[in-house]
């Protein structure tokens, strides 16, 4: 047993695939560009979703399915999603056992809470910093694994492109050490991405600097399958900032947060407690969204006429806030100097998830043999909009089953990576360190970070809540100019040692192409559905648009193709929130 | 109008490992709720120093931005904290920052935190499950004992405690409070506490606990507020009951 699996990524679905490889007998080596512990899977606060039913609903896994399902509008294939609802129970259990200091009742068991998009209490959660305490649990089963030499990592390194044989196969990578700037190329029999995903293309939004898509993009340009990227979930409630918008968790409605702002006669208004009474302040994010962003750009009805409305916390008792909610809380405190527990937050939507990413099959493989996916930077189990405390799940259970799937895989190849002519690594390696090379020869006039903050403002206004035809265009185009002058760049750091600018520069490119991704889905996609909202086609078009789509790079741009979704279990039926939810499908 | 208000940064720069430091400063257009983060971003995009001369945009660490990633540490007008949290308008200026240099300075605001790492290693801070196949739900633990750990939980290496202590240094071997605090945590889980003892042996070995030296510096400097001197405290308890036993088994 000598199989050699690489692991590009050190957040949730990274370490969950590196514990189970590791656990299967391979051996494993982690790349990440930060210390794994800080991934961006410390950000996710509200909780993990997983019908443990324990509070007397008759919750199920079917149940969670089908809300699931519906909440993204239908597009998920479904049986992967009924796998990944049918393991939540077990996963949350493991990470119990890990050690995971999740709230308790007061008979010491798990307790749960209530999220978007379920009337049921499904949702195990660490304070409102869940996505950190889950972290660090696998952080420190990999390290005790580390620590035994099953796995060696490598933090403060980039990932720059996959290795592909004569064949076509995935035979490694190629990275680059960020602190001395040397670049590499590493062997192995499988690799798993588990980069996240692609927030910073939108400048501002919840995600950290990391996530930009860098990795998922260049994979995208070697001819890996990039599937319903036009699907952004945009956060409903996060505080406005200078540098990033910081969540305020859904858990803060799950435990009674109400949602407000002054009508008309200047009398608070509950509006999504009006406008949907059956699930009120609890429906899914892309509802609750457009709801906050008609009631602020529509009727210019946001608090103090700007584009803010109420989270109110303030009615509840501080000590539950300080014990279900203490992270937020925090946070809130600390950026804005106003105390929750007294006076509400001042909220607006942001842009937060990625539904789309790297198109995978049920064994989590993208279209290149030998390189697979998991987490946030794969498309698989979110439809068109994806539930809150849904997505730890599906990190943790990508990274699970992708593991144990890229080790069988291995197990069924005639030839190892050892076999390879180490000349396909060492020209892989060339390519990289020449293409690195000519950057610190860009003498021309613009500035990396300038053509950023210029290409997130684009994505932000034209490519989130509300898209148009016209202004999807403008946008493309606007891309397009935005590539022209990257030609045009000055590097603006020329030191070979922890260079960050050079870096920069690289995943910038690499933002722009899925940018284009991105926006022509959008474009292409001529109806409503989840998160993808086109007021000159307000309706979902099962006819023309039940279909995945997939982007194929070319040098002209995206190609994009469509593939039928497998509906084999839930029949597809209306999403509407203003009533109860119909049971979906037989059991 | 008058003039546009402006922000005045100091920054001790260095160019690499072996490079001596130096001071650049920076003149940085103000806006409402800014941070050291977007002042450095500002600079980013127009990477001039105050002296009207261009300069290498500053090179540091941060992630989340929002204090749970614990990468962007430094050192603010003399106070190490995370730099997401520092915002403008609280700041006395010209703000002075510096890199936390109890650890390696890699390059400007860039450390090497890899100690803290292999501390981690060393005290055995995980809970040794058989493994992570399904074997059910985990044991029960009441509402007081998971507060009490998750506050120790939110730990995140971020070494503001490290910089903050005066027994650690690039001389000194001591672990450092925040490995004593995971140390407490893992020992006070049921499962975890089956290996204390084996985290006992690491905790009081070179550069263990009686490094300590209670000068409680940890706990003001923790942005996270955990109680690492009461963490200190019982693990203090716990280590006499430990000698003691250890000496009556021999």
């Amino acid at each position: 047993m000598n199989e050699k699996i690489i692991i590009v990524g050190g957040g949730l679905a990274g370490l969950a695939a590196a514990m189970k490889a590791s656990e299967t007998g391979a051996r494993v080596q982690i790349f990440s560009i930060v210390p794994v512990k800080r991934s961006h899977s410390v950000c996710a606060q509200g909780g993990i979703n997983g019908a443990v039913n324990t509070k007397g609903e008759g919750d199920s896994p079917w149940e969670h399915f089908d809300d699931s399902i519906y909440g993204g509008d239908f597009l998920a294939n479904q049986p992967p999603v009924k796998a990944m609802c049918d393991a939540a129970p077990g996963i949350i259990y493991m990470m119990d056992r890990m050690g995971v200091p999740f709230n308790r009742t007061p008979e010491g068991l798990l307790d749960f809470r209530r999220f978007g998009g379920t009337k049921h209490h499904r949702t195990a959660f660490a304070g409102a910093t869940t996505g950190q305490q889950l972290l660090y649990a696998l952080d420190e089963q990999v390290r005790r694994y580390e620590a035994e030499g099953r796995v060696e990592k490598f933090e403060h390194w980039e990932f720059l492109s996959a290795i592909i044989d004569d064949e076509g196969v995935c035979r490694g990578i190629t990275a680059q050490d960020l602190r001395t700037g040397e670049i590499q190329s590493f062997a192995a029999d499988a690799v798993i991405m588990a980069t996240g995903g692609p927030g910073i293309i939108f400048g501002k939004s919840t995600n950290s600097v990391i996530n930009t898509g860098t990795a998922a993009s260049a994979l995208y340009q070697q001819g890996a399958y990039y599937a319903n990227g036009e699907f952004i979930q945009v956060h409903p409630t996060a505080i406005p900032g200078d540098d990033k918008l910081r969540l305020m968790s859904e858990s803060a409605r799950g435990e009674g947060g109400r949602v407000w702002t002054y009508d008309k006669d200047g009398k608070p208004w509950y509006f999504l407690e009006e406008m949907y009474p059956a699930y009120g302040n609890l429906v899914p994010r892309d509802i609750a969204t457009r709801a906050i962003f008609k009631v602020c750009v529509d009727d210019k009805l946001g608090v103090g006429g700007e584009n803010v409305v109420f989270l109110d916390l303030s009615h509840k008792d501080p000590h539950e806030l300080d014990v279900k909610l203490g992270g937020i809380i925090e946070i809130y405190e600390k950026f804005m100097g106003e105390d929750p527990r007294k006076v509400p937050m001042k909220i607006f939507p942001a842009v937060h998830y990625s539904m789309g990413g790297l198109w995978v099959d049920y064994n989590q493989m993208t279209n290149i043999p030998g390189l697979f996916a998991a987490g946030e930077c794969e498309y698989q189990y979110h439809g068109a909009n994806r539930l809150g405390a849904n997505s730890l799940l599906s990190a943790i259970y990508g990274g699970l089953v992708t593991g144990p799937k890229a080790l069988e895989y291995v197990r069924g190849l005639k030839k190892s990576s050892d076999d390879i002519n180490s000349t396909v690594f060492e020209a892989a390696q060339k390519e990289q360190a020449d293409k690195y090379d000519a950057m610190f020869k860009m003498n021309g006039t613009e500035n990396p970070y300038q053509i950023h903050k210029e290409l997130g403002e684009w994505m932000t206004d034209n490519v989130t809540v509300v898209r148009y035809n016209d202004k999807l265009q403008k946008t493309d185009e606007k891309i397009q100019e935005l590539m022209a002058r990257y030609q045009n760049l000055n590097m603006v750091d020329t030191l070979r040692n922890n260079n960050q600018a050079a870096p920069f520069t690289r995943q910038l490119w690499n933002m722009l192409e899925l940018a284009r991704v991105i926006t022509l889905g959008a474009l292409n996609r001529n109806e409503s559905r989840g998160a993808h909202y086109k007021p000159e086609f307000p309706d979902r078009d099962d006819e023309n648009f039940l279909k995945t789509t997939k982007a194929k790079w070319s040098p002209n741009g995206p190609v994009l193709e469509y593939e039928d979704v497998d509906t084999s279990l839930i029949k597809p039926r209306p999403r509407r929130y203003d009533v109860a939810k119909e049971g979906g499908g037989s059991k | 109008m008058s003039e546009q208000k402006t922000i005045r940064l100091v920054v001790t720069r260095q160019d690499g490992p072996n490079e001596n430091p130096y001071r650049e400063e920076f003149v940085v257009p103000y806006r409402k709720n800014m941070n050291v983060i977007s002042a450095f971003m500002e600079i980013q995009r127009n990477p001039v120093n105050a002296e009207g001369k261009k300069t290498t945009p500053i090179n540091w660490e941060s992630n989340c931005l929002e204090e749970v990633c614990g990468a962007c540490s430094m050192i603010i007008n003399g106070r190490p904290r995370q730099s997401c949290t520092a915002l403008i308008d609280n700041l006395e200026q010209p703000i002075r920052i510096e890199p936390m240099n109890t650890f390696p300075v890699l390059r400007d605001l860039i450390i090497d935190r890899g100690r803290m790492f292999d501390a981690l290693k060393k005290v055995k801070a995980w809970i040794p499950i058989d493994g992570s196949h399904d074997l059910g739900p985990g044991p029960r633990q009441s509402e007081e004992e998971q507060q009490w750990r998750y506050e120790l939980s939110k730990c995140m290496t971020c070494g503001v405690c490290m910089e903050a202590c005066p027994n650690v240094s690039g001389k000194s071997s001591f672990v450092g409070p925040f490995a004593v605090g995971q140390v407490a945590l893992m020992n006070s889980h049921p499962t975890g506490s089956m290996r204390a003892q084996e985290r006992m042996e690491a905790l009081i070995s070179d550069g263990g606990l009686q490094e300590c030296g209670n000068s409680q510096n940890c706990v003001r400097a923790c942005p996270k507020g955990i109680p690492l001197t009461k963490a200190i405290a019982t693990m203090n308890r716990a280590a006499t009951k430990h000698m003691f036993k250890k000496w009556l088994d021999f």
